[in-house]
């Protein structure tokens, strides 16, 4: 069995592979996930590497000491050629270990503890008005991605990190591009964009007083030598990234698996009491990371009966573990009436996400008002012509653009 | 050290702010039960919590990806209670 699972090229099929539908997992997900809790894929470069599909082997790794997080570790894994970018390699927080990681975290929690994104309540409010009114005058129809998904948490993100406005089509653009990119060069150039851009600010609010997690920092922690200046513009990076593309996502795939399951929407729209479990269904379902983390292990650990080697690559799958059916009764079905929120959207163990009190405010307000005032929206092309992102960028899921109209 | 009148010496629910990481999964699923100061980390506001917090304090302690609250079960008394913190918000 160990032989097997040392050579088994033949027998590790590709990893990524696309979505069947927009929300769903691959074919071969599901019939790794059936077979064990632990299988072999290849990754693009002809690295085998391990997938684990099973919700308590992965979190029982992603909260183990002997997994590592760090991104400049030779042997972790590229998931995508633009994992090999020089900006994809010194990643703070998400792509770091203790006792670094811990040290960035603890200066960024009280920003996005659940009191302090209670208080954002109203603002969330008031840009997710803001753009179903504009969709409302100019539409139908309209790009729910490009008018909706998109703009609301990018906005929302600005005012935590204290941008300027007017940067809103700036960061987004290159962000995407940083995401999306299927070359190594194409994300390094996307990457140096922002991070010259969120240098710049770093510098100035140092001096000048203004508002946002940012001018905080600078002003706080950089001035009293407690954080490097770099370090703190690869903290605005990854919070300007992580902020607002995944929630994108999620607002968008969340809004498609509610318009394909109409008995679901109604229940939602008729009791404003279950959007928090709708919108921890959708998480649970969408998955828009696809991963709960990529890892690599520092020494040999035993799980489910086989023996994972140090050195060897470890991807947790949050697409698969939500639907393990040992934890999820009837895991395939789409029910806002769950309860238990035993998903690995957000990850789990130390790295777990720091915005998630963030991320569901802002989907509980985005689903709820687009669905409130706008009760008829609707696809307004067949749900098999939205394009995915394009496969040789990794694994984040989303839609290129969600034609709607009412 | 932590016992409020009316309390037993030993809480029923203890956190552990070292491991922490400010995740908020149990002030979300056991709100009576626990809190973040303003650093973000955990309070346990009911280290004792009636029956019908329980299962809420137990879902709390099965999401944290920490694994920093413990619940003692009766029997087994709070084992390991030692260098816990945080009965009271402070």
């Amino acid at each position: 069995m160990e032989i097997t699972a040392q050579r088994g090229l033949s027998g590790a099929p590709p990893f990524p592979q696309p979505r069947t539908c927009p929300y769903q997992p691959p074919e071969t997900y599901r019939r790794l996930g059936e077979e064990a809790p632990l299988s072999r894929v290849t990754l693009f470069d002809g690295r085998v590497v391990w997938l684990v599909t099973g919700y308590h082997e992965a979190r029982q790794l992603l909260a183990d000491e002997r997994i590592s997080a760090d991104r400049q570790r030779p042997d972790y894994p590229a998931l995508a050629p633009r994992f090999q970018a020089e900006v994809a390699r010194r990643l703070v927080l998400i792509g770091m270990d203790p006792p670094e990681h811990d040290e960035h975290r603890r200066l960024l929690n009280p920003d996005f503890s659940r009191r302090r994104v209670a208080e954002l309540r109203p603002v969330i409010q008031d840009v997710v008005d803001h753009y179903v009114d504009r969709m409302l005058r100019l539409g139908p129809p309209a790009d729910l991605v490009r008018d909706f998904a998109l703009p609301v948490p990018s906005r929302v993100i600005s005012e935590v990190l204290g941008l300027p406005g007017e940067d809103l089509e700036f960061f987004q653009e290159a962000s995407r591009r940083l995401l999306q990119a299927t070359t190594r060069e194409d994300s390094q150039s996307a990457g140096e964009e922002l991070i010259g851009y969120l240098d710049r600010l770093a510098t100035r609010r140092r001096t000048e007083s203004g508002p946002g997690l940012i001018g905080r920092l600078a002003r706080e922690e950089v001035a009293g030598g407690t954080l490097s200046h770099s370090d703190l513009v690869q903290i605005a990076l990854v919070i300007l990234v992580a902020g607002h593309e995944t929630t994108a996502s999620t607002i968008a795939l969340g809004t498609l698996a509610l318009l394909d399951h109409p008995e679901q929407l109604a229940r939602m729209q008729a009791d404003p009491a279950a959007v928090p479990a709708a919108v921890e269904e959708v998480l649970r379902c969408v998955a828009v990371t696809d991963l709960a983390g990529a890892r690599v292990a520092t020494a040999d650990i035993q799980i489910a009966g086989r023996t994972i080697r140090e050195g060897d690559g470890v991807l947790l799958s949050g697409t698969m573990a939500n639907r393990d059916d040992r934890v999820h009764q009837d895991a395939e079905d789409f029910d806002i009436g769950r309860t238990g929120r035993r998903h690995l959207s957000f990850g789990y163990g130390i790295h777990q996400c720091l915005g998630q009190s963030l991320a569901r405010l802002e989907l509980e307000i985005a689903f709820s008002t687009l669905f409130t005032r706008i009760p008829n929206l609707r696809l307004a092309v067949p749900a098999d012509q939205l394009a995915a992102r394009p496969l040789g960028s990794g694994t984040v899921q989303g839609v290129q653009e969600m034609p709607v109209t009412w | 050290m932590v016992s409020a009148a009316g309390r037993p010496a030993q809480p029923r629910v203890t956190a552990d702010r070292e491991l922490c990481i400010g995740a908020a999964q149990c002030a979300f699923a056991a709100p009576a039960v626990f809190d973040q100061d303003d650093d973000g980390y955990v309070v346990v506001l009911d280290g004792d919590p009636g029956s019908g917090e329980w299962e809420a304090a137990q879902e709390a302690a099965d999401l944290c990806p920490a694994q920093a609250i413990l619940l003692a079960d009766g029997a087994d008394g709070a084992d390991g209670a030692d260098g816990m913190v945080g009965m009271d918000a402070g």
